[in-house]
């Protein structure tokens, strides 16, 4: 790892912790269940753009914290964040040249993909969810996307993150 | 692939077992910071509110609250002389129960967990003596237990998460009953209660103090619903904490009397600790 190749890893620690406080942070009652998975999409941004240096590993510690921070079962989120890395990581290239419209649709794939993996983990442990308002955070990250998107792409251009 | 095997180890491990709580401890360290810091606005807006209210707002308050002291003062009077009556009486019948607990007041922290849970985090850690299962009690009563601890904060999980079941007696009749939580937010089932028995809308629930984990005799939820169906083998039963759970700011953490388990070793039982004071 020579920092002439590396280039901007504040940047990307940074929107991570952003990311993970806007988890965190407290909305009143009607705005929670709308809430966008803000780790998925950053992880999915980063994997797509630098996918050598933001990967499955860096996606399986962000849901570790994520998992201790919001007191879910410790592995949940390692998990179904690890899986979405290694398919963002996959598709990476073509997602890299969707529009932005058909990019969103493919993180909503990706984060609701994330909800049904921590559905099925919740079911297995007896705390299953049967409401359908659980799978709105994907129609909300669907509209967050072109946000994260457009702020980390300036920020990647500005720092140059490589 | 590796790390989807360790993740369900791990997952499979914090399910069954304890022994991971020093993991999530230690990485709850990491994640502290980052909870006050979204906490900060919050408790920076009502300190703000605080400092600009007027004069005579705060003139009425100190009045309110000083009239409210000085008869919460002279009931005390009255319950010091009770609970004296009560040890003695307690001492003829050769009873061991004791009534005194150690408290610590802790604070919420503005901070949102998984949907669909109802958990809280508190400012307090194992650094300040909390344990894991430690009973939360609010000023109207028992509010949950601690799951999860770290050095700095304490997660809790309420008496509404539908994970949560507590002990519960009717005050009136003494009948046992165990409370479970819906994952609503003020609503707990009765649940295996024979339609026979005699339980009506607006009875209280207090904690039996039966598994040793809630001290018995806090006030834990009102009865709203009653629906007895002869067809049905149990009674269906509603009731509403009456803790107020969403609202509350501060929380008090109890040491039990008897927390080791044998109700003569209580003063040995409650950890030191300088904030600590009898209620």
């Amino acid at each position: 790892m020579s920092i002439g190749q590396h280039h901007g890893g504040g940047v990307i620690v940074l929107s991570f912790i952003i990311a993970l406080a806007l988890h965190m942070l407290a909305l009143p009652d009607w705005a929670e269940p709308l809430r966008p998975d803000w780790l998925v999409l950053v992880l999915v941004y980063w994997c797509i753009a630098i996918p050598e240096r933001v990967g499955v590993i860096i996606g399986w510690l962000a849901g570790l914290l994520l998992d201790v921070a919001s007191g879910a079962l410790l592995g949940q989120n390692a998990l179904t964040l690890a899986i979405v890395a290694y398919l963002a990581l996959r598709l990476h290239q073509r997602i890299r040249v969707f529009p932005l419209w058909q990019q969103s649709v493919s993180v909503m794939l990706l984060v609701t993909l994330h909800l049904m993996l921590a559905l099925w983990i919740k079911g297995i442990i007896g705390q299953s969810i049967e409401t359908w308002i659980y799978w709105l955070p994907a129609l909300s990250s669907l509209f967050a996307w072109p946000l994260v998107y457009l702020t980390l792409r300036h920020l990647r251009r500005e720092y140059r993150v490589r | 692939m590796i790390l989807v095997f360790v993740s369900a180890a791990l997952m499979a491990v914090d399910h069954r077992q304890n022994y991971l709580e020093n993991v999530r401890g230690a990485i709850s360290v990491l994640v502290y910071p980052l909870q006050y810091l979204v906490n900060l606005p919050v408790s920076a807006s009502s300190w703000i509110g605080e400092n600009l209210s007027s004069r005579e707002t705060l003139l009425e308050e100190n009045a309110r609250l000083k009239m409210q002291h000085t008869l919460f003062k002279a009931r005390l009077l009255k319950l010091n002389a009770i609970k004296a009556e009560n040890l003695r009486l307690r001492e003829l019948l050769q009873s061991s129960k004791k009534v005194g607990e150690q408290v610590l007041i802790g604070e919420l922290l503005a901070v949102d967990l998984e949907p669909f849970t109802r958990q809280i985090v508190i400012n307090k850690g194992s650094r300040d003596g909390v344990y894991l299962g430690q009973p939360l009690i609010g000023a109207e009563g028992v509010m949950g237990q601690i799951v999860h601890l770290g050095p700095l904060s304490a997660t809790a999980m309420l008496i509404t998460d539908a994970n949560h079941a507590i002990p519960v007696q009717l005050n009136r009749s003494g009948l046992r009953a165990i409370a479970v939580g819906t994952g609503a937010p003020d609503q707990l089932s009765i649940p295996y209660l024979p339609i026979s028995t005699d339980i009506v809308e607006g009875d209280l629930l207090v904690s039996s103090g039966l598994g040793g984990r809630f001290p018995p005799d806090y006030p834990v939820a009102v009865v709203s619903h009653v629906e007895k169906d002869p067809t049905q083998p149990y009674a269906v039963i509603h009731a509403i904490p009456t803790a107020k759970l969403e609202r509350s700011r501060e929380v008090l953490l109890v040491w039990p009397a008897g927390r080791q388990r044998q109700a003569d070793a209580a003063e040995e039982a409650a950890p030191a600790s300088a904030e600590a004071a009898p209620p």
